[in-house]
Protein backbone atom coordinates (compact mmCIF):
# COMPACT_ATOMS: atom_id res chain seq x y z
CA UNK A 1 0.00 0.00 0.00
CA UNK A 2 2.34 2.48 0.89
CA UNK A 3 4.11 1.89 -2.18
CA UNK A 4 1.61 2.85 -4.35
CA UNK A 5 0.73 5.86 -1.98
CA UNK A 6 4.44 6.78 -2.79
CA UNK A 7 4.02 6.41 -6.68
CA UNK A 8 1.30 8.10 -7.11
CA UNK A 9 1.78 11.25 -4.89
CA UNK A 10 5.33 10.78 -6.99
CA UNK A 11 3.28 10.89 -10.58
CA UNK A 12 0.92 13.35 -9.27
CA UNK A 13 4.44 16.00 -7.71
CA UNK A 14 5.55 15.18 -11.46
CA UNK A 15 2.78 16.74 -12.87
CA UNK A 16 2.81 19.55 -10.89
CA UNK A 17 6.48 20.10 -11.94
CA UNK A 18 5.60 19.98 -15.34
CA UNK A 19 3.66 23.08 -15.88
CA UNK A 20 4.76 26.42 -17.51
CA UNK A 21 7.30 28.35 -16.00
CA UNK A 22 5.92 31.62 -14.83
CA UNK A 23 8.35 33.95 -15.81
CA UNK A 24 10.74 33.09 -18.31
CA UNK A 25 13.63 35.43 -17.73
CA UNK A 26 13.93 34.19 -14.16
CA UNK A 27 13.44 30.92 -15.40
CA UNK A 28 16.53 30.94 -17.48
CA UNK A 29 18.85 32.09 -14.60
CA UNK A 30 17.54 29.28 -12.43
CA UNK A 31 18.53 27.19 -15.03
CA UNK A 32 22.09 28.26 -15.74
CA UNK A 33 22.37 28.34 -11.33
CA UNK A 34 21.81 24.76 -11.71
CA UNK A 35 24.30 23.95 -14.47
CA UNK A 36 26.68 25.53 -12.42
CA UNK A 37 25.44 24.06 -9.28
CA UNK A 38 24.68 20.17 -10.16
CA UNK A 39 26.45 19.82 -13.59
CA UNK A 40 29.24 21.95 -13.76
CA UNK A 41 30.36 21.43 -9.77
CA UNK A 42 30.76 17.64 -11.02
CA UNK A 43 33.11 17.45 -13.12
CA UNK A 44 35.93 17.03 -10.59
CA UNK A 45 34.75 14.59 -8.80
CA UNK A 46 33.78 12.75 -11.81
CA UNK A 47 37.20 12.75 -13.80
CA UNK A 48 39.22 11.74 -10.90
CA UNK A 49 36.43 8.35 -10.03
CA UNK A 50 36.89 8.02 -14.12
CA UNK A 51 40.57 7.91 -13.67
CA UNK A 52 41.12 5.49 -11.13
CA UNK A 53 38.67 3.19 -12.54
CA UNK A 54 39.95 3.04 -15.96
CA UNK A 55 43.50 2.47 -14.85
CA UNK A 56 42.01 -0.38 -12.14
CA UNK A 57 39.96 -2.32 -15.33
CA UNK A 58 42.95 -2.44 -17.24
CA UNK A 59 45.19 -3.48 -14.72
CA UNK A 60 42.58 -6.21 -13.47
CA UNK A 61 41.79 -7.23 -17.66
CA UNK A 62 45.43 -7.40 -18.06
CA UNK A 63 45.43 -9.61 -14.66
CA UNK A 64 42.92 -12.09 -16.11
CA UNK A 65 43.56 -12.37 -19.90
CA UNK A 66 47.21 -14.28 -19.12
CA UNK A 67 46.41 -16.55 -22.37
CA UNK A 68 49.22 -16.54 -24.82
CA UNK A 69 46.96 -16.69 -27.31
CA UNK A 70 44.79 -13.68 -26.48
CA UNK A 71 46.82 -10.79 -27.54
CA UNK A 72 47.49 -7.85 -25.82
CA UNK A 73 45.43 -4.89 -27.25
CA UNK A 74 42.73 -7.01 -26.25
CA UNK A 75 43.43 -5.83 -23.14
CA UNK A 76 42.89 -2.16 -24.02
CA UNK A 77 39.82 -3.16 -25.78
CA UNK A 78 37.68 -4.82 -23.50
CA UNK A 79 38.90 -1.58 -20.52
CA UNK A 80 37.42 0.38 -23.81
CA UNK A 81 34.03 -1.50 -23.98
CA UNK A 82 33.50 -1.65 -20.25
CA UNK A 83 33.71 2.15 -19.87
CA UNK A 84 31.19 3.36 -23.12
CA UNK A 85 28.55 0.57 -21.95
CA UNK A 86 28.56 0.40 -18.14
CA UNK A 87 30.77 2.42 -16.07
CA UNK A 88 30.54 5.58 -17.78
CA UNK A 89 26.99 6.07 -17.75
CA UNK A 90 25.63 3.28 -14.65
CA UNK A 91 28.51 4.18 -12.31
CA UNK A 92 29.05 7.87 -12.92
CA UNK A 93 25.09 8.00 -12.38
CA UNK A 94 25.66 6.01 -8.54
CA UNK A 95 28.26 8.59 -7.45
CA UNK A 96 25.92 11.11 -8.96
CA UNK A 97 23.37 9.71 -7.14
CA UNK A 98 25.29 10.23 -3.64
CA UNK A 99 26.43 13.96 -4.65
CA UNK A 100 23.68 15.88 -6.52
CA UNK A 101 20.61 13.27 -4.58
CA UNK A 102 21.74 14.64 -1.56
CA UNK A 103 22.16 18.00 -2.37
CA UNK A 104 18.66 18.38 -4.18
CA UNK A 105 16.95 16.82 -1.33
CA UNK A 106 18.39 18.66 1.68
CA UNK A 107 18.41 22.10 0.01
CA UNK A 108 14.46 21.32 -0.83
CA UNK A 109 14.08 19.65 2.10
CA UNK A 110 15.41 22.69 4.51
CA UNK A 111 13.35 25.02 2.42
CA UNK A 112 10.08 22.63 3.17
CA UNK A 113 10.92 22.48 7.37
CA UNK A 114 12.14 26.47 7.02
CA UNK A 115 8.73 27.68 5.67
CA UNK A 116 10.19 28.61 2.67
CA UNK A 117 8.55 26.80 0.36
CA UNK A 118 4.88 27.74 2.24
CA UNK A 119 6.60 31.04 1.88
CA UNK A 120 6.48 31.03 -2.16
CA UNK A 121 2.90 28.90 -2.61
CA UNK A 122 1.72 32.63 -0.38
CA UNK A 123 2.96 34.53 -3.25
CA UNK A 124 1.20 32.32 -5.56
CA UNK A 125 3.88 30.59 -7.31
CA UNK A 126 4.04 27.02 -8.14
CA UNK A 127 6.51 26.10 -5.69
CA UNK A 128 7.08 22.26 -7.16
CA UNK A 129 7.59 23.85 -10.97
CA UNK A 130 9.84 27.01 -9.75
CA UNK A 131 11.78 24.68 -7.68
CA UNK A 132 12.20 21.47 -9.38
CA UNK A 133 11.76 22.16 -13.21
CA UNK A 134 15.48 24.09 -13.70
CA UNK A 135 16.99 21.28 -11.39
CA UNK A 136 15.70 18.43 -13.87
CA UNK A 137 16.28 20.25 -16.94
CA UNK A 138 19.51 20.96 -15.84
CA UNK A 139 21.24 18.07 -15.07
CA UNK A 140 19.71 16.17 -17.90
CA UNK A 141 21.58 18.20 -20.60
CA UNK A 142 24.58 18.36 -18.43
CA UNK A 143 24.93 14.87 -17.86
CA UNK A 144 25.64 13.61 -21.60
CA UNK A 145 28.69 16.12 -21.37
CA UNK A 146 30.13 14.18 -18.04
CA UNK A 147 29.27 10.79 -19.64
CA UNK A 148 31.63 11.76 -22.69
CA UNK A 149 34.41 13.38 -20.40
CA UNK A 150 34.17 10.38 -17.96
CA UNK A 151 34.92 7.95 -21.53
CA UNK A 152 37.89 9.87 -22.24
CA UNK A 153 39.46 10.32 -18.95
CA UNK A 154 38.49 6.51 -18.02
CA UNK A 155 40.35 5.33 -21.19
CA UNK A 156 43.42 7.70 -20.76
CA UNK A 157 43.45 6.28 -16.64
CA UNK A 158 43.74 3.08 -18.93
CA UNK A 159 46.43 4.38 -20.58
CA UNK A 160 47.79 6.00 -17.91
CA UNK A 161 48.64 2.81 -16.03
CA UNK A 162 50.25 1.23 -19.14
CA UNK A 163 52.96 3.83 -19.06
CA UNK A 164 53.47 3.64 -15.57
CA UNK A 165 52.51 0.52 -14.02
CA UNK A 166 53.97 -1.58 -16.79
CA UNK A 167 50.80 -3.42 -17.91
CA UNK A 168 50.96 -3.82 -21.48
CA UNK A 169 53.06 -1.34 -23.57
CA UNK A 170 51.19 1.81 -24.33
CA UNK A 171 51.93 0.80 -28.00
CA UNK A 172 49.52 -2.31 -27.69
CA UNK A 173 46.54 -0.51 -25.78
CA UNK A 174 46.76 2.88 -28.07
CA UNK A 175 46.36 -0.14 -30.93
CA UNK A 176 43.33 -1.92 -28.81
CA UNK A 177 41.33 1.15 -28.20
CA UNK A 178 41.15 2.10 -31.81
CA UNK A 179 40.07 -1.79 -32.79
CA UNK A 180 36.43 -2.65 -33.67
CA UNK A 181 35.08 0.70 -32.34
CA UNK A 182 30.99 0.60 -31.97
CA UNK A 183 29.77 4.32 -31.80
CA UNK A 184 26.21 2.89 -30.90
CA UNK A 185 28.10 1.60 -27.51
CA UNK A 186 28.21 5.89 -26.96
CA UNK A 187 24.39 6.78 -28.06
CA UNK A 188 23.36 3.78 -25.93
CA UNK A 189 25.07 4.94 -22.84
CA UNK A 190 24.21 8.34 -23.29
CA UNK A 191 20.42 6.94 -23.86
CA UNK A 192 21.04 5.46 -20.19
CA UNK A 193 22.48 8.31 -18.46
CA UNK A 194 19.80 10.74 -19.61
CA UNK A 195 16.91 8.65 -17.90
CA UNK A 196 19.13 8.11 -15.01
CA UNK A 197 19.54 11.97 -14.16
CA UNK A 198 15.79 11.95 -14.50
CA UNK A 199 15.68 9.72 -11.93
CA UNK A 200 18.04 10.77 -9.43
CA UNK A 201 16.90 14.70 -10.21
CA UNK A 202 12.77 13.71 -9.70
CA UNK A 203 13.21 11.12 -6.82
CA UNK A 204 15.47 13.69 -4.62
CA UNK A 205 13.32 16.67 -5.35
CA UNK A 206 10.49 13.80 -4.10
CA UNK A 207 12.13 13.09 -1.15
CA UNK A 208 12.97 16.32 -0.28
CA UNK A 209 9.84 18.53 -0.91
CA UNK A 210 7.14 16.15 1.57
CA UNK A 211 9.64 16.21 4.24
CA UNK A 212 7.54 17.20 7.43
CA UNK A 213 9.45 18.28 10.73
CA UNK A 214 12.74 19.24 11.39
CA UNK A 215 16.88 18.97 10.64
CA UNK A 216 16.93 15.03 11.29
CA UNK A 217 14.12 14.32 9.17
CA UNK A 218 15.92 16.31 6.21
CA UNK A 219 18.96 14.00 6.88
CA UNK A 220 16.59 11.40 6.52
CA UNK A 221 14.91 12.34 3.42
CA UNK A 222 18.04 12.70 1.75
CA UNK A 223 19.89 9.50 2.87
CA UNK A 224 16.53 7.79 1.80
CA UNK A 225 16.94 9.78 -1.69
CA UNK A 226 20.58 8.53 -2.27
CA UNK A 227 19.59 5.17 -1.60
CA UNK A 228 16.29 5.15 -4.09
CA UNK A 229 18.13 6.90 -6.53
CA UNK A 230 20.77 4.33 -6.49
CA UNK A 231 18.43 1.38 -6.45
CA UNK A 232 15.96 2.66 -9.47
CA UNK A 233 19.44 3.32 -11.55
CA UNK A 234 20.13 -0.13 -11.05
CA UNK A 235 16.57 -1.11 -11.86
CA UNK A 236 16.76 0.76 -15.31
CA UNK A 237 20.11 -0.32 -16.34
CA UNK A 238 18.36 -3.32 -16.62
CA UNK A 239 15.64 -2.49 -18.22
CA UNK A 240 17.18 -0.08 -20.61
CA UNK A 241 20.29 -2.61 -21.23
CA UNK A 242 17.37 -5.15 -22.09
CA UNK A 243 15.66 -2.79 -24.72
CA UNK A 244 18.40 -1.37 -25.89
CA UNK A 245 21.25 -4.06 -26.25
CA UNK A 246 19.46 -6.91 -27.46
CA UNK B 1 -12.36 42.63 5.57
CA UNK B 2 -12.06 38.80 6.06
CA UNK B 3 -14.31 36.37 7.75
CA UNK B 4 -13.94 32.74 8.78
CA UNK B 5 -16.99 30.68 9.41
CA UNK B 6 -17.94 27.59 11.29
CA UNK B 7 -14.03 26.34 9.80
CA UNK B 8 -13.03 22.83 10.96
CA UNK B 9 -9.63 21.09 10.21
CA UNK B 10 -8.85 17.77 11.16
CA UNK B 11 -5.47 16.01 10.98
CA UNK B 12 -4.92 12.28 11.03
CA UNK B 13 -8.08 12.20 12.95
CA UNK B 14 -7.40 14.75 15.60
CA UNK B 15 -9.83 17.97 14.95
CA UNK B 16 -7.34 20.90 15.36
CA UNK B 17 -9.60 23.30 14.58
CA UNK B 18 -13.52 23.42 15.86
CA UNK B 19 -15.88 25.21 14.34
CA UNK B 20 -13.94 28.47 14.48
CA UNK B 21 -15.38 32.12 13.96
CA UNK B 22 -13.81 35.10 13.41
CA UNK B 23 -14.15 38.76 11.60
CA UNK B 24 -10.71 40.16 10.88
CA UNK B 25 -11.19 43.95 9.85
CA UNK B 26 -9.29 45.79 7.39
CA UNK B 27 -7.33 48.36 8.47
CA UNK B 28 -6.60 47.10 11.94
CA UNK B 29 -4.07 44.84 13.84
CA UNK B 30 -6.98 41.62 14.78
CA UNK B 31 -4.79 39.76 16.61
CA UNK B 32 -5.22 35.54 17.48
CA UNK B 33 -4.18 34.53 20.80
CA UNK B 34 -4.11 31.45 22.73
CA UNK B 35 -1.64 28.37 24.15
CA UNK B 36 1.28 26.86 21.89
CA UNK B 37 -0.34 24.03 20.14
CA UNK B 38 -3.81 25.53 20.04
CA UNK B 39 -4.20 25.93 16.53
CA UNK B 40 -2.67 29.50 15.65
CA UNK B 41 -0.58 28.93 12.76
CA UNK B 42 -3.05 25.98 11.16
CA UNK B 43 -5.67 28.60 11.18
CA UNK B 44 -3.39 31.05 9.76
CA UNK B 45 -2.42 28.89 6.99
CA UNK B 46 -5.99 27.61 6.59
CA UNK B 47 -6.95 30.96 5.91
CA UNK B 48 -4.51 31.34 2.23
CA UNK B 49 -5.06 27.06 1.73
CA UNK B 50 -1.55 26.16 2.97
CA UNK B 51 -3.96 24.10 4.66
CA UNK B 52 -6.83 22.99 3.55
CA UNK B 53 -10.03 22.96 5.87
CA UNK B 54 -12.54 19.88 6.09
CA UNK B 55 -15.88 22.07 6.23
CA UNK B 56 -16.57 25.32 6.69
CA UNK B 57 -16.15 29.17 4.71
CA UNK B 58 -13.06 32.08 4.29
CA UNK B 59 -13.94 35.08 2.81
CA UNK B 60 -11.83 37.65 1.64
CA UNK B 61 -13.99 40.78 0.85
CA UNK B 62 -16.62 38.54 -0.14
CA UNK B 63 -14.57 36.01 -2.60
CA UNK B 64 -14.88 32.29 -0.88
CA UNK B 65 -11.63 31.44 -0.84
CA UNK B 66 -11.75 27.40 -0.54
CA UNK B 67 -14.20 27.59 -3.45
CA UNK B 68 -12.65 29.04 -5.79
CA UNK B 69 -10.50 27.80 -9.09
CA UNK B 70 -6.91 27.58 -8.77
CA UNK B 71 -6.30 30.23 -11.16
CA UNK B 72 -8.43 32.77 -8.81
CA UNK B 73 -7.09 31.84 -5.49
CA UNK B 74 -3.37 32.30 -7.19
CA UNK B 75 -4.87 35.77 -7.43
CA UNK B 76 -5.70 36.78 -3.73
CA UNK B 77 -2.34 35.08 -2.95
CA UNK B 78 -1.18 37.82 -4.30
CA UNK B 79 -2.69 40.21 -2.57
CA UNK B 80 -1.29 38.40 1.00
CA UNK B 81 2.08 39.40 2.30
CA UNK B 82 3.15 36.71 5.04
CA UNK B 83 5.78 36.48 7.69
CA UNK B 84 6.25 33.12 8.86
CA UNK B 85 7.08 31.93 12.59
CA UNK B 86 10.48 31.72 11.40
CA UNK B 87 11.10 34.55 8.75
CA UNK B 88 11.17 31.89 5.64
CA UNK B 89 14.22 34.41 4.43
CA UNK B 90 15.20 32.48 0.91
CA UNK B 91 18.81 31.51 2.69
CA UNK B 92 20.30 31.01 -0.98
CA UNK B 93 19.85 34.94 -1.77
CA UNK B 94 20.82 38.01 -0.70
CA UNK B 95 18.47 40.01 1.33
CA UNK B 96 17.93 42.32 -1.42
CA UNK B 97 17.79 39.58 -3.78
CA UNK B 98 15.19 38.06 -0.75
CA UNK B 99 13.13 41.84 -1.40
CA UNK B 100 13.22 41.86 -4.56
CA UNK B 101 11.70 38.56 -5.30
CA UNK B 102 8.13 39.00 -5.28
CA UNK B 103 8.53 42.36 -7.83
CA UNK B 104 11.06 39.85 -10.03
CA UNK B 105 8.11 37.26 -9.91
CA UNK B 106 5.25 39.74 -10.39
CA UNK B 107 6.22 43.00 -11.87
CA UNK B 108 7.85 44.12 -15.33
CA UNK B 109 9.17 47.04 -13.62
CA UNK B 110 12.66 47.92 -14.89
CA UNK B 111 15.68 47.17 -12.17
CA UNK B 112 16.14 50.40 -11.25
CA UNK B 113 12.52 50.73 -10.18
CA UNK B 114 12.44 47.62 -8.67
CA UNK B 115 15.42 48.67 -6.40
CA UNK B 116 14.14 51.64 -5.85
CA UNK B 117 11.20 49.68 -4.55
CA UNK B 118 13.33 47.42 -2.31
CA UNK B 119 15.10 50.08 -0.10
CA UNK B 120 11.89 51.74 0.20
CA UNK B 121 10.91 48.97 2.03
CA UNK B 122 13.93 48.14 3.94
CA UNK B 123 14.16 51.54 4.85
CA UNK B 124 10.87 51.21 6.55
CA UNK B 125 11.88 48.15 8.47
CA UNK B 126 14.88 50.42 9.21
CA UNK B 127 17.23 47.87 7.80
CA UNK B 128 20.18 50.00 5.63
CA UNK B 129 23.09 48.70 4.39
CA UNK B 130 22.28 45.43 4.24
CA UNK B 131 21.48 44.69 0.88
CA UNK B 132 24.41 42.22 0.03
CA UNK B 133 24.29 40.47 3.37
CA UNK B 134 22.85 36.41 3.42
CA UNK B 135 19.81 35.64 5.78
CA UNK B 136 22.10 33.79 8.21
CA UNK B 137 24.57 37.11 8.63
CA UNK B 138 21.76 38.77 10.12
CA UNK B 139 20.08 38.26 14.01
CA UNK B 140 16.58 37.06 14.44
CA UNK B 141 15.39 40.54 15.05
CA UNK B 142 16.73 41.88 11.52
CA UNK B 143 15.65 38.58 10.14
CA UNK B 144 12.33 39.30 11.16
CA UNK B 145 12.33 42.84 9.61
CA UNK B 146 13.43 41.33 6.37
CA UNK B 147 10.87 39.19 6.34
CA UNK B 148 8.52 42.23 6.89
CA UNK B 149 9.90 44.21 4.25
CA UNK B 150 9.57 40.89 1.74
CA UNK B 151 5.95 40.64 2.72
CA UNK B 152 4.84 44.25 2.26
CA UNK B 153 7.33 44.72 -0.89
CA UNK B 154 4.12 44.56 -2.94
CA UNK B 155 1.62 46.07 -1.28
CA UNK B 156 -0.42 43.44 0.41
CA UNK B 157 -4.10 44.58 0.89
CA UNK B 158 -3.55 41.21 3.54
CA UNK B 159 -0.59 40.84 6.20
CA UNK B 160 -0.32 37.87 7.79
CA UNK B 161 2.46 37.17 10.77
CA UNK B 162 2.93 34.35 12.67
CA UNK B 163 4.63 35.39 16.27
CA UNK B 164 6.40 38.66 14.96
CA UNK B 165 8.18 38.66 18.22
CA UNK B 166 8.68 35.43 19.04
CA UNK B 167 12.57 34.83 20.14
CA UNK B 168 13.06 38.45 20.00
CA UNK B 169 14.20 41.03 23.29
CA UNK B 170 10.76 42.90 24.66
CA UNK B 171 12.37 46.20 23.30
CA UNK B 172 13.03 44.83 19.42
CA UNK B 173 9.93 42.92 20.26
CA UNK B 174 7.83 46.39 19.95
CA UNK B 175 9.83 47.42 17.20
CA UNK B 176 8.26 45.16 15.19
CA UNK B 177 4.98 45.80 16.84
CA UNK B 178 5.18 49.24 16.23
CA UNK B 179 5.59 48.62 12.76
CA UNK B 180 3.36 46.48 12.14
CA UNK B 181 0.96 48.82 13.38
CA UNK B 182 2.46 51.49 11.50
CA UNK B 183 2.19 49.55 8.48
CA UNK B 184 -1.06 48.96 8.91
CA UNK B 185 -2.86 52.10 9.30
CA UNK B 186 -0.32 53.65 6.67
CA UNK B 187 -1.78 51.15 4.18
CA UNK B 188 -5.35 50.07 5.30
CA UNK B 189 -4.22 46.21 5.10
CA UNK B 190 -6.27 43.57 6.76
CA UNK B 191 -3.41 42.86 9.40
CA UNK B 192 -3.80 39.20 11.30
CA UNK B 193 -1.54 38.55 13.97
CA UNK B 194 -0.69 35.26 16.10
CA UNK B 195 1.53 36.19 19.13
CA UNK B 196 1.04 34.72 22.90
CA UNK B 197 2.87 37.80 23.94
CA UNK B 198 0.45 39.71 25.88
CA UNK B 199 2.84 42.72 25.60
CA UNK B 200 1.86 42.74 22.18
CA UNK B 201 -1.93 42.19 22.50
CA UNK B 202 -2.31 45.04 25.08
CA UNK B 203 0.36 47.70 22.83
CA UNK B 204 -1.02 47.67 19.38
CA UNK B 205 -4.24 45.14 19.48
CA UNK B 206 -7.19 46.36 17.62
CA UNK B 207 -9.19 43.37 18.27
CA UNK B 208 -8.50 39.74 19.51
CA UNK B 209 -9.62 36.51 18.99
CA UNK B 210 -8.66 34.20 21.44
CA UNK B 211 -8.37 30.14 20.52
CA UNK B 212 -8.83 27.64 23.03
CA UNK B 213 -8.38 23.94 22.13
CA UNK B 214 -9.00 24.80 18.84
CA UNK B 215 -12.59 26.70 19.37
CA UNK B 216 -12.69 30.19 18.82
CA UNK B 217 -13.31 30.81 22.93
CA UNK B 218 -13.50 34.52 23.00
CA UNK B 219 -13.48 37.47 21.11
CA UNK B 220 -13.39 41.22 21.70
CA UNK B 221 -10.65 44.15 22.40
CA UNK B 222 -8.12 44.73 24.96
CA UNK B 223 -9.81 46.91 27.54
CA UNK B 224 -12.56 43.97 28.06
CA UNK B 225 -10.14 41.51 27.81
CA UNK B 226 -9.09 43.07 30.95
CA UNK B 227 -12.00 42.95 32.73
CA UNK B 228 -13.67 39.32 31.31
CA UNK B 229 -15.27 37.00 33.64
CA UNK B 230 -14.65 33.89 30.78
CA UNK B 231 -12.48 31.74 33.14
CA UNK B 232 -10.16 29.83 30.21
CA UNK B 233 -8.93 33.30 28.80
CA UNK B 234 -8.27 34.59 32.31
CA UNK B 235 -6.01 31.35 33.19
CA UNK B 236 -4.00 31.94 30.02
CA UNK B 237 -3.86 35.53 30.68
CA UNK B 238 -2.96 35.60 34.25
CA UNK B 239 -0.60 32.78 34.44
CA UNK B 240 2.03 35.00 34.25
CA UNK B 241 3.26 36.85 38.03
CA UNK B 242 3.33 39.93 36.53
CA UNK B 243 -0.38 40.28 34.54
CA UNK B 244 -1.57 38.73 38.70
CA UNK B 245 -0.12 42.07 40.05
CA UNK B 246 -1.75 44.40 37.02
CA UNK B 247 -4.85 42.63 37.48
CA UNK B 248 -5.17 43.70 41.30
N1 LIG C 1 1.14 19.31 9.47
C1 LIG C 1 0.57 18.85 10.61
N2 LIG C 1 0.22 17.55 10.73
C2 LIG C 1 -0.35 17.08 11.84
N3 LIG C 1 -0.63 17.82 12.92
C3 LIG C 1 -0.30 19.13 12.87
C4 LIG C 1 0.31 19.72 11.72
N4 LIG C 1 0.50 21.03 11.95
C5 LIG C 1 0.05 21.24 13.20
N5 LIG C 1 -0.46 20.12 13.76
C6 LIG C 1 -1.05 20.01 15.10
O1 LIG C 1 -2.00 21.02 15.24
C7 LIG C 1 -1.97 21.55 16.56
C8 LIG C 1 -1.91 23.06 16.49
O2 LIG C 1 -0.65 23.45 15.99
P1 LIG C 1 -0.27 24.94 15.69
O3 LIG C 1 1.05 24.90 15.04
O4 LIG C 1 -1.37 25.61 15.01
O5 LIG C 1 -0.13 25.54 17.15
P2 LIG C 1 0.16 27.05 17.52
O6 LIG C 1 -1.03 27.55 18.23
O7 LIG C 1 0.64 27.79 16.34
O8 LIG C 1 1.35 26.85 18.57
P3 LIG C 1 2.67 27.75 18.76
O9 LIG C 1 2.25 28.92 19.55
O10 LIG C 1 3.57 26.85 19.53
O11 LIG C 1 3.20 28.08 17.41
C9 LIG C 1 -0.77 20.94 17.25
O12 LIG C 1 -1.24 20.02 18.20
C10 LIG C 1 -0.01 20.24 16.17
O13 LIG C 1 0.48 19.03 16.65
MG1 LIG D 1 2.45 28.59 15.71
Amino acid sequence: MNVFFHVGRYVAFLVKVFSRPEKHTIWIRQFFKEVQKLGLSSTGIIILVSLFIGAAITIQMAYNITSPLVPDYVISLTTRDTMLLEFSSTIISLVLAGKVGSNVASEIGSMRVNEQIDALEIMGINSSSFLVLPKILAFVFFIPFLVIISMFVGIGGGWLSTVFMNVITPQDYIEGIQLAFIPYYVTYSIIKSLVFAFLIVTISAYQGYYVSGGALEVGKASTKAVVYSIVMVLLFDLILTKLLLS
Amino acid sequence: MIEVRQVNKIFNDRPVLIDVCATFESGKVNMVIGKSGSGKTVLLKSLVGLHSIDTGQIFFDGRDFHTLKQKERIEIRKEVGMLFQGGALFDSSTIEENVMFPLDMFTNDTQQEKLKRVNFCLERVNLHGINDLYPSELSGGMQKRAAIARAIALNPKYLFCDEPNSGLDPQTAIVIDNLIKEITYDFGITTVVNTHDLNSVLSVSDTIVFIYEGRSWWNGTKERMLTTDNQELNEFLFSSEIMRRIKT
